[in-house]
């Protein structure tokens, strides 16, 4: 796959747009993800079993492992065909894997961001986020119960899989949530400050049916520093 | 028929409710709202295994299917207090609960009856002789046929089903899939249903769906996609006449 493609094609404006330009903020992101051109599968910055209780070590083997490892090689494997498409200049099959791009590449994205809004409670992870943050979240909701109160409601109010994101408005800067089907990617007009897996990949193992038990516990291990670093 | 009808009629008309044709009936006295309820299964919740784990099943139908069920009936419910409302965006709001919940009633309702345990006679192709002569000439055989319907399956990007279907007009075979809990369009008779929410396989299967795919081949009731065949939606849609 030709670096030109990545500089061409949907995900990569979607890249730039979900992660803050400054290398500071992104290391995780804008330094684990790509290696010459190609999307890689970024380590847990954790060992799969730190997440207990919250979450199992075998979900989040799984997850990290299998899961975000099929977006990174599906991800790599449409992007070359999308460069082969690009230099045949073969409009229809561009257009045919867009929305391929859009599923795995948002995967890639998503997973990435989760892992890192995540953390163990030796680590920081619960707890009440700090700062500029605190501020917006006191202001838009009147405190953090409030907020964690509306993203699970949306994140029960999924029909099918998908995602909850708290999100920042890029023009206005306000704080709101959003729920994204399937993988679409937090790009574009918003921000993404937070976001909760609601795949049911992301929670059956260990809570079956009762998905509301994973959205209350996963709290717990919510790392709101990487939040403080993705908010504007 | 009333503006709420209208809106309800291709969901009802999938749930087999004809809201024409009952409100005779039902217009005259203030009646209860229609209730569904959850059908039995056809076998034993371990009698799918080893290609379906009891335990799958037990949750699938006793927990995911009866969930919605139990929402459709609140959903058809407060659409019924809703009628005597003009609250138009909340009506709106509640159309997607009913066609959520409805759809994941009615594909539930047809996957369990799709489904034999593989030591069952009517696990075997020969029970469906006409469907195999049309699968013959739309696919070019059976064993195409489940090439492209696995493919098909596979090729889901998050929740939803896959689907064997006829043309309601013009008899013909056909492979969709659908998303999230959405229900065949009404304008063709669901043959053969396969669930890939993950659901439906992640406790046995974890990540490898293909595993899945592959395996509920062993456990397909020909006999009843037989009979779908040769019918028509309103035979297919009985099953979920089980309403109270
Ligand atoms: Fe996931
Ligand atoms: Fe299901």
């Amino acid at each position: 796959m030709s670096t030109t493609l990545l500089r061409t094609t949907g995900f990569r404006s979607a890249l730039r747009a979900a992660a803050p330009s400054t290398s500071a903020r992104c290391a995780g992101l804008a330094g684990a993800t790509f290696t010459r051109g190609k999307a890689t599968l970024p380590d847990l910055p954790y060992d799969y079993g730190a997440l207990e209780p919250a979450i199992s070590g075998k979900i989040m083997e799984l997850h990290h492992s299998k899961h975000h490892a099929t977006y990174v090689n599906s991800l790599n494997s449409f992007s070359e065909q999308m460069g082969a498409a690009r230099d045949s200049e073969n409009v229809a099959a561009q257009i045919a894997l867009q929305p391929l791009i859009n599923f795995h590449g948002g995967g890639h994205l998503n997973h990435t961001l989760f892992w890192e809004n995540l953390a163990p409670k030796s680590q920081g992870g619960g707890g009440a986020p700090s700062g500029e943050l605190a501020r917006a979240i006191e202001g838009h909701w009147g405190g953090l119960g409030k907020l964690q109160e509306e993203m699970n409601k949306a994140l029960a109010g999924i029909q099918g899989s998908g995602w909850a994101w708290v999100v920042q408005d890029a023009q206005t800067g306000a704080l709101g949530v959003k729920t994204y089907a399937n993988q679409d990617p937090v790009v574009g007009q918003f921000r993404p400050i937070l976001g909760i897996d609601a795949w049911e990949h992301a929670y059956y193992l260990q809570y079956e049916n009762r998905k509301a038990e994973y959205f209350k516990a996963i709290w717990d291990v919510v790392n709101w520093k990487a939040a403080e670093k993705r908010y504007k | 028929m009333n503006f709420t009808q209208q809106l309800l009629v291709p969901f009802l008309y999938a749930l087999s409710w004809n809201p024409t044709a009952s409100s005779e009936q039902t217009c005259a006295i203030d009646s209860a709202p229609t209730e569904y309820s959850l059908p039995s299964l056809p076998y034993a919740y371990d009698a799918l295994a080893p290609y379906i784990s009891s335990q799958i099943m037990t949750l699938h139908h006793s927990k995911h299917h009866q969930t919605y069920v139990t929402n459709l009936n609140k959903a058809l419910s407060l659409e019924s207090s809703l009628t005597e409302s003009a609250d138009i965006p909340t009506r709106i709001a509640n159309q997607q609960a009913i066609k959520f919940n409805g759809g994941g009633h009615i594909n539930h309702s047809l996957f369990w009856k799709s489904l034999v345990p593989a030591s069952s006679p009517h696990a075997d192709t020969s029970n469906a002789p006409n469907l195999a002569k049309a699968l013959n000439a739309d696919f070019g055989g059976l064993e195409k046929f489940k090439d492209k319907f696995s493919a098909a399956l596979l090729g889901i990007q998050g929740s939803g089903w896959g689907w064997l279907v006829k043309g309601v007009e013009n008899g013909k075979l056909d492979i969709v899939t659908t998303k999230d809990q959405d229900p065949v369009e009404a304008k063709y008779v669901p043959i053969l249903g396969v669930d890939m929410w993950e659901h439906a396989y992640y406790l046995q299967y974890l990540n490898g769906k293909a595993d899945y795919v592959k395996n509920i081949w062993n456990i397909i009731n020909w006999n009843e996609a037989e009979v779908r065949f040769e019918g028509g939606r309103a035979d297919v849609f009985q099953v979920l006449q089980s309403k109270i």
